[in-house]
């Protein structure tokens, strides 16, 4: 289970590094060779986001390879079959990111169902609040996954509760108000939401958006579990190429 | 979530976290008036002084004599300040936004009638305005970017997805999630999260209550058959309001488009080709491949031009209540000429398939049958996509005397 994995890691490490890539983007090929790169520099865990047309939490960075993925040809069963062998191959956890409508149109059951079957361990599904997610939170929960919930800055205490109570493997917390891949300012005031964030749940709390580089993390260290690296490495396969993703996530370490 | 606005299984609020406390406060603010008698008297007073309501009823007796079957009545919103009904929504969503405290509106915007309304709000109770609209929009109603830009308020074209409609909403949604103390997110049309729906058709339902009253008085009956189009539904569900417990039949007409055969429509009630899903943050039928991956629709009028529709719509569908069809780009380039020939009204492309469908119907009825048709905005606005489908010789010298004179 995700959330033993986690607790072991975190005996070894002071903070857990958890990375993100879009599925067909820029290639099936190349986003295997980025995963690869990733496990070999170390990354703890995964997401892997399945495209979307109308990715609304998106800034342009993740929606552009959303977009490009799609016109690329990426289906769903593309991303489930590809999915299964990244899972099969590499010994960190996987989680499952995409929006809602992908769950829903391919049969909320069968989806978790075909997770459980492909060694996936959960997944970040940003447009559903467990009010309308009972469904999915109750298959998850069969087949022991973890739907990861997030908090933001803007939620109140009593939600942080309410949400705490759904999640398992660890909570996702946003940084910051807007969509990813902008600036996040590392400050006491993020610290202050971490404080609040980690009084609301005993899962461990990951830390996404606008995180880039190590100053970032080493600010997280104590504060956040796990920090989370999306749009960077996109934006560093588009400047870079593939080749550069080892280096990149070394120099986080 | 304090509530979440279910139609039968359509509807709902599918929000990031990030959105959750701000629509909780909308929720609240929007119930706390609805219960307030006198917001009600603020709005309808804002709504006769500021612009023309109630809008009149007209008689077309040139189109009724025309066809020689049902007696033709329009309910004309075209006549309502900046020329659309969206006028009824923006005001009462700028009452509210007061209420909150709110500085700055954003707004999608399709056609350009809802961004221009909303502008127009902005500018007169003192907010900060942004409007995002698609590439492909900006390009086909270019006079009411002009004119929101000259009411203050800043355009943003969208180049993202499919460049109309569907991604002016992704794009407000993304400045909303940004801004949210500050800014309100008026949306068009009775769709996205819950209360949207709802409180974009409390908005619109000053059509209803008053075409109810008007066609008591001046057809002395009832009308048998009501017609509105539906891009995203808040026209037609603002007059239907009124009539759902009547004994009329309700007629929502859809973009066909280049016909629902071709694919390259925006009919997602009356064709078979759009299924059940969530987008934009509610569940409705929507225009969508196996995967769930929004497809691109096609219509020549851009306020139709929409892969969703109203939850709303969508419950009457399924229980039959309200009848879709759809007319393509033809049919309604003929009812628009025949309309502004016959009548001298000249409804905007998204209005004149309410027209194409009532057209279509009106001679198999009889002298004793009312039909109503909503005339949800006029046709200014379309100067330029009218004009290349008439291939207007004048028009196109004008354009290209204009050019010269710009050094262009
Ligand atoms: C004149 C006019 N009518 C109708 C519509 C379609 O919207 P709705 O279905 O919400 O009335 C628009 C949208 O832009 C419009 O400008």
């Amino acid at each position: 289970m995700l959330e033993s994995y986690l607790d072991n890691r975190l005996k070894q490490k002071e903070i857990l590094l958890m990375t993100h890539i879009v599925l067909g983007y820029p290639t099936f090929e190349d986003a295997f060779k980025i995963i690869e790169s990733m496990v070999n520099a170390g990354v703890d865990l995964m997401e892997l986001q399945i495209p979307f047309s109308e990715p609304i939490a998106d800034g342009p960075v993740i929606l552009h390879a959303n977009q490009k993925a799609l016109a690329k040809g990426a289906t769903v069963k593309k991303c489930v079959d590809f999915a299964k062998t990244v899972a099969e191959t590499f010994e960190i956890p996987f989680l499952f990111m995409s929006y809602y409508n992908i769950l829903f149109k391919y049969g909320v059951e069968r989806f978790v169902d075909t997770m459980a079957e492909n060694g996936l361990q959960g997944a970040i599904v940003p447009d559903l609040p467990p009010e309308e997610g009972k469904d999915y939170l109750e298959a998850m929960d069969k087949h022991r996954l973890s739907p990861i919930l997030i908090f933001s800055p803007s939620t109140s205490d009593e939600r942080m509760n309410y949400l705490g109570a759904f999640g398992r493997g660890f909570i996702y917390c946003v940084a910051r108000k807007g969509v990813t891949g902008v600036d996040t300012d590392f400050s006491r005031q993020l610290e202050n939401y971490l404080v609040r964030c980690r009084k609301a749940t005993d899962l461990p709390l990951a830390l996404g958006f606008g995180v880039k580089e190590r100053a970032d993390i080493d600010f997280l260290k104590g504060k956040a579990d796990i920090a989370v690296i999306g749009s960077e490495t996109i934006r560093l396969v588009d400047k870079e190429g593939v080749g550069a993703v080892e280096a990149f996530i070394k120099t986080l370490r | 979530m304090k509530d979440r606005g279910y139609y039968k299984k359509f509807g709902g609020a599918y929000l990031p976290e990030m959105l959750v406390s701000t629509f909780d406060e909308l929720v609240e603010i929007f119930q706390t008036a609805k219960n307030d008698p006198g917001f009600w008297e603020e709005y309808v007073d804002i709504m006769s002084t500021y612009s023309c309501r109630p809008t009149p009823i007209t008689f077309a007796q040139n189109l009724t004599r025309h066809f020689g079957g049902a007696r033709i009545y329009v309910k004309r919103e075209d006549l309502n300040h900046t020329g659309a009904h969206k006028a009824n929504n923006v005001i009462g969503q700028g009452l509210l936004v007061k209420r909150m405290g709110k500085t700055r509106v954003i707004a999608e915007t399709g056609a350009g009638q809802h961004g221009v309304a909303t502008a127009t709000m902005a500018a007169r109770f003192g907010f900060k305005c942004t409007i995002y609209m698609g590439e492909v929009d900006v390009q086909r109603q270019r006079p009411n970017v002009f004119w929101m830009e000259r009411l203050g308020a800043e355009v943003i074209t969208v180049t993202e997805g499919t460049r109309i409609l569907k991604d002016a909403i992704n794009e407000s949604f993304r400045d909303w999630v940004t801004h949210m103390d500050t800014t309100h997110y008026v949306l068009g049309t009775a769709c996205g999260p819950h209360p949207f729906p709802e409180m974009v058709s409390y908005f619109q339902s000053i059509i209803g209550q008053e075409a109810r009253k008007q066609i008591l008085d001046q057809a002395g009956g009832l009308p048998d058959r009501i017609y509105a189009c539906v891009g995203g539904g808040s026209n037609a569900l603002g007059i239907f309001n009124a009539f759902l417990d009547d004994p009329v039949d309700l007629v929502g007409v859809e973009a066909g488009g280049e016909g629902l055969e071709t694919g390259r429509h925006a009919s997602r009630l009356s064709s078979k080709d759009a299924s059940v899903g969530v987008a934009q943050g509610y569940k409705t039928y929507f225009l969508q491949d196996n995967d769930g991956q929004m497809r691109e629709t096609h219509s020549v009028a851009a306020g139709l031009d929409y892969v969703g529709v109203s939850p709303i719509l969508a419950q009457y569908a399924e229980t039959g209540r309200i009848r879709f069809e759809a007319a393509t780009d033809r049919e309604v380039m003929d009812a628009l000429s025949l309309t502004i020939q016959k009548e001298g009204l000249i409804p905007a492309l998204e209005s004149a398939h309410a027209f194409a469908q009532a057209l279509k119907e009106a001679p198999a009825m009889t002298p004793k049958d009312i039909i109503l048709i909503n005339q949800s905005g006029r046709g200014d606005k379309d100067i330029f996509t009218i004009a290349d489908a008439f291939a207007d010789p004048k028009w196109q010298a004008f354009i290209k005397e204009k050019a010269e004179g710009y050094h262009a």
